[in-house]
This record gives structure tokens, sequence and C-alpha cells, in this order.
């Protein structure tokens, strides 16, 4: 998001670094090639997003939803789902009934 | 074995919030906000001419019977990884409903902290780590549920609440390795029972100006979720968690300076002795020709100290972006005004109303804490004396089921003490047998054998005592101070004791005093 703000904001065109950025965010590991075609992607992108910030919306309400709905709720109501076992048994790796996982991701080992 | 730490990071920092109309809320609209009112600020306590700026970031864990987007259990503890559903543990093709009584009390907190109610959106939280299987957190960003509210504490002065709205908890990591720290080799085990508990976070301004500020801050903010039923408010079951946002600046000035996100702050103890040291250890490095830097610090309860959270610059980015799976919640007029007739009395009317009766702000406060107050307003509106009523309150109903007491039954035994009819430590004795059985004071007196002594009994027995003791009683009325005060101890001791504690303290005086002319 502020990486987006940032590029509205400056009207900088997206770099190589910019996606770069985003990859590593997303865990992503791009090679050299594709974060040429990506960027090239991703710049048009945003390209055409500028088009849609030409046009005066002082009169249009932000759609966050496709839907016309709001206030879809459920009823504060337990439904017991046995699934532990399922789920340990379909994990890499389980430990005591938890999921044993590797050292936290993102940390230094 | 060590709970582990997540990235660091601040879901809210400088997010700009929006109204309904979608513009932004800038601090002027906040309307006029007195920082140098006649409310007496906590005192800085700090070295040297330096104040402290301090916001709050409070996450409680609603009391829903299930979780904000699935019907798993809503439960603290239990084996783990039983209150799961496969929406909590993010599989494939599971989609999240929301829980519309989570909804309806966090308009209701909202509405208890004076915030405008208002349309809004849930946004996905982006970040990999194993506490969220999703690799998301549902919570909301620029358009939360709540809006623009206040907590006024005890004291009168009023902290604003720039928002409260709702998010998902998350599962509990715990890290196995040689000295359980988070950097070493080894592997973390993972419970999905805390995964997707409603929460609501709650922001304040950065109105606060020191540690008691915060404390008290906090204990109201406990008050009032436990009050509206919003939430138990158990630090202890972690259902109460707080982050401090610390900076320090010169006293008297305007200007924001860097701050240190503190976490890991598990009471309200560990709450002021946190921010003492971080702004302290602020100061220093502005003293020192140094600066901090904005960083998430954890706090260290043993070593009473801050510590840096390890994080990579990038982890800071979360990419917020609404979340397609849910629709916006826009509550209507009527459900909020509906909800709004619900509340109860709030713990800051609760007060109102024993100080209006004569209590002191302390007394009210304690009353209050205990849920005693509307026990102590019964008892006073049936004729009890304030003061000895709400000393009862503070010294000796700190105590299971004290609540339920009837206030009639309790008014008499106070009664009964204030017209004499039983001393300070029998109507102590009375009131521990009051909780327990359903007889009133005065039978409960009548069967301990608490009759009033008759003052001519009294003096007809300290008259014996006299003539029994009459080397103690030339000591007593021609000794020095010293000596008159010793002895005085030993003439009442002597009564106390032949009357098994029964006389009235003050009337022995009144008679020793007579006698000795």
């Amino acid at each position: 998001m502020a990486l987006l703000d940032r590029l509205s904001a400056v009207s900088e065109p997206l770099s190589r670094d910019d996606v770069a950025k985003v990859a590593g965010l997303a865990m992503l590991e791009l090679s050299e090639e594709e974060l040429d075609t990506f960027t090239g992607q991703l710049a048009a992108v945003l390209e055409h997003a500028k088009d849609v910030e030409a046009l005066d919306v002082a009169d249009v309400s932000p759609t966050h939803h496709p839907y016309p709905l709001v206030n879809v709720f459920r009823p504060d109501e337990v439904e017991v789902t046995d699934v532990r076992e399922a789920a340990l048994d379909a994990a890499p790796e389980a430990e005591d009934g938890q999921f044993r996982v590797p050292p936290a991701l993102g940390e230094e080992p | 074995m060590s709970d582990t730490i997540k990235p660091a990071g601040n879901s809210t920092d400088d997010v700009g919030v929006l109204d309904a109309d979608g513009q932004p809320i800038s601090s002027t609209q906040l309307g006029e906000w007195s920082l140098s009112s006649d409310i007496p600020r906590e005192e800085t306590t700090l070295s040297g001419d330096w104040e402290m700026v301090i916001g709050l970031e409070v996450h409680a864990e609603l009391s829903t019977n299930t979780k904000m987007f699935s019907p798993a259990t809503n439960h603290f503890g239990g084996e783990p990884n039983t209150n799961v559903h496969p929406v909590c543990l993010g599989l494939p093709g599971t989609l999240p409903v929301v829980n519309g009584k989570a909804v309806e009390l966090s308009i209701r907190l909202g509405l208890a902290l004076n915030c405008t109610v208002q349309r809004c959106v849930f946004a996905r939280k982006n970040y990999f780590y194993p506490d969220m299987p999703k690799d998301y957190q549902i919570s909301q960003y620029d358009r939360p549920l709540n809006i623009n509210g206040w907590l006024e504490l005890p004291s009168g002065y009023r902290v604003r609440v720039e928002r409260a709205h709702m998010e998902e908890d998350t599962g509990k990591s715990t890290h196995v390795g040689d000295s359980g720290r988070i950097h070493d080799a080894g592997y973390s085990l993972v419970d999905y029972n805390r995964a997707g508990v409603p929460l609501l976070e709650i922001v304040s301004h950065p109105d606060v100006r020191g540690p008691e500020e915060a404390k008290a801050y906090v204990a109201e903010l406990q008050q009032i979720l436990i009050a509206t039923e919003v939430s138990d408010g158990k630090f202890e079951e972690g259902s109460l968690r707080v982050d401090a946002n610390i900076s320090v600046r010169p006293a008297g000035s305007s200007e924001l300076r860097t701050r240190c996100e503190v976490k890991n702050v598990n009471s309200l103890r560990s709450l002021g002795r946190a921010i003492q040291y971080e702004a302290q250890r602020h100061v220093d490095l502005y003293e020192s020709g140094d600066k901090p830097v904005q960083e998430t610090r954890h706090w260290d309860e043993e070593g009473g100290r801050t510590r840096p959270g390890r994080s990579k610059e990038q982890a800071e980015d979360y990419r917020y972006f609404a979340d397609p799976d849910l629709v916006p919640v826009d509550p209507s007029p009527e459900w909020i005004e509906e909800i709004q007739a619900s509340l109860p009395a709030l713990p800051r009317e609760r007060r109102a109303a024993l100080v209006e009766l004569g209590a002191t702000v302390d007394a009210a406060v304690i009353a209050v804490d205990r849920g005693l107050d509307s026990l102590a307003v019964g008892a006073i509106e049936a004729g009890a004396d304030a003061a000895r009523v709400l000393s009862h309150v503070a010294n000796n109903l700190a105590v299971e089921g004290a609540a339920s007491l009837d206030s009639d039954r309790f008014a008499e035994l106070v009664k009964m003490e204030t017209g004499g009819d039983l001393t300070a430590t029998q109507a102590k004795t009375v009131l521990a047998e009051l909780l327990v059985s359903d007889k009133s004071a005065s039978d409960i007196a009548a069967a301990l054998g608490f009759e009033a002594m008759d003052t001519s009994e009294l003096e007809g027995l300290v008259d014996r005592l006299i003539a029994d003791h009459a080397e103690e009683w030339d000591r007593f009325v021609n000794g020095d101070d010293r000596e008159r005060g010793k002895m005085q101890g030993f003439f009442t001791g002597q009564i106390m004791k032949a009357t098994k504690g029964q006389a009235d303290g003050k009337v022995v005086n009144q008679i020793l005093s007579a006698r000795r002319g």
C-alpha cells in the first residue's frame, strides 16, 4: 500500500527495484528475466490505474465490493468440527497435537 | 521453550482514518481538545525538563461463543488445536463469515467509548508467519468500525480514542530450541485454538503523559470492557494485551518525536515500568547527543528493560487491501440506537453516583473496581453512613460473594456500628458472618454475644481495675505523656480482655479521662 501510494504521489514509473521489493514481501523468488517481464507488466497495470485517476469521481462513492451487499452475518453458534487429527495428519510434521514448523520464517538462524 | 515473537510492525501506524464518506479525519475535526485544562496531570517522572508522549494500543478478546469468522469455539485453554475449524486453519476452499455478535459487541464498546460508529470494511494484513495459516490476518485498516471517541479517567482527564477496530487473533507458536530464543536453530509448535478469536484493537491518541496515567487508562478501559460484557478483560489469560507507543519531548512543547512501540507488556505494573524505562532511555539518548530510532521493542520483565525486536525492515510493509471475501459492515442507525439503549451504567457514571452520595473519588474507584458500588449505594440510600459503608467496602469486603450481599442487611450492620451498638472489631466479625448466613446483623450480633455494653457497666469495671492496679493508675494520672500513653494502653487492654473485646474503645477512653479528672 505504502509503495503504491508513493508511486501515485510522485508519478514515478515503477522500477525494477520496486518489483523486487514486492516480490520479496510476497516471498517470491524471481529470476532476472522474470523481474524484467513483471516490471513491464505491472507498470502497464499502474498506467491503466492512472487512466482512472484522470476521471472526476467526486460524486462516485467508493466500491469496496462488487456485490451490493452489506452485513452478511452468521449467528454466534458453535459448530463442532473434529478436524484436528485430519489436519495434523495432512501437515508435513506434527508433534504433541501441534503443527511442527521450521524456526520462524524471515528470522536469521 | 518460550513464546515466539512476531516480526516487528505496527498494524495501525500512520493510517489515515477515513470517515463514512471516505473523507480523511483531520485532527481539527476531533473538536477542541484542551490539553491544558484544569485537571491535574501526572507530574513528569523523567530527569531534566522532559515530558512523555504516550499512545496506547489495547487488544481485547471479545466474549463471544464462537470465533470472528468461523463457528469454532472461542474458549481459552484446552488441548492444542481442538477449538479449530477449517476456516481457522486457512484450508483451501474455506470462506470467512462474520460473527454478528462480535460486531454487536464491537459497536457496544465503541459507543461506551463515545465513538462514531460507521460503515466499515475488513482488510487483509499480509505477512508470513506460522501463527496465521492464511498468511494474512483479517483486520481493518483505513475504514475501521469505531472512530473519534474518548475515555475519561477517574481524574476527569479525557484521553482521545482514535479508533477501535475489529480483527482476528493469531495462533500461538512456541519455539523449541536450546536456549528457548527465537533466533536459535530448532523448531516451533503451533496451536491454532486462539487463531480467529474476535479482537478489538483500541488505539488512543498520544494524549497520555506518564506511567500512572497510562495505567489509569488501561484500568479504566478494562473496567468498561467488563461492565459492558464485551470482554472478560483478563490480562492473565491474554484477553487483554497492551502495546505502548512512547516518545519524549521538551516539557511544554507540542512536537512529536521518534517513538518506539513497546510490546509484551502483560500487566498494569509491567506497563508502568516499561513506560518509565523506555521514556528515560529516550531522554538519556537525547541528552548524550544521540537519538532513538523508530522500532518495536519488547519488554523484558525480569531484566526490567526493553530490547529491540529483530525484524527485517521490509517486514513492516503489510500490503493491506480490502478483503474480497467479506462485504462491508454498515450498521443501521436503528441497530446502533438499540445497542446504545442496552448499555449498562459505565464505571464513570457509577463512580459519579457514589461521589454524589458523599464518597471520595478514591473510595468510589475502589467500590466500582470491586463491583460493590450498587451495594454501597443501596446501603447509603437505606440510611447507613457513607464513610463507614465505603470503609467496609475497601477493607472488609474484598471477598467472593460480597456483591450479592443484600444492601439493607449491610445497612443495618453499619447503623448498629455508628449507633454504638457494635465496636469496629465486632462489626467486622458480624459482617463476615452476614456474607455466609441469611440472618440479620442484629441476630448475628446477639448470637455472638455482642451486646452493647452499658456505659455504667463499663464504669464499674474501670473502677474495679483502678482499685486492683493502684500503681499503674498512679502512673497514668501523674506520669509524663509517654508513661500516660503506656498506661492508657494497659487499662484499655485489661478492659478489652475482661469484656472479650466487646467494649467500645472510644467509650473506654472517655471513662478513663473522666476518672483521671
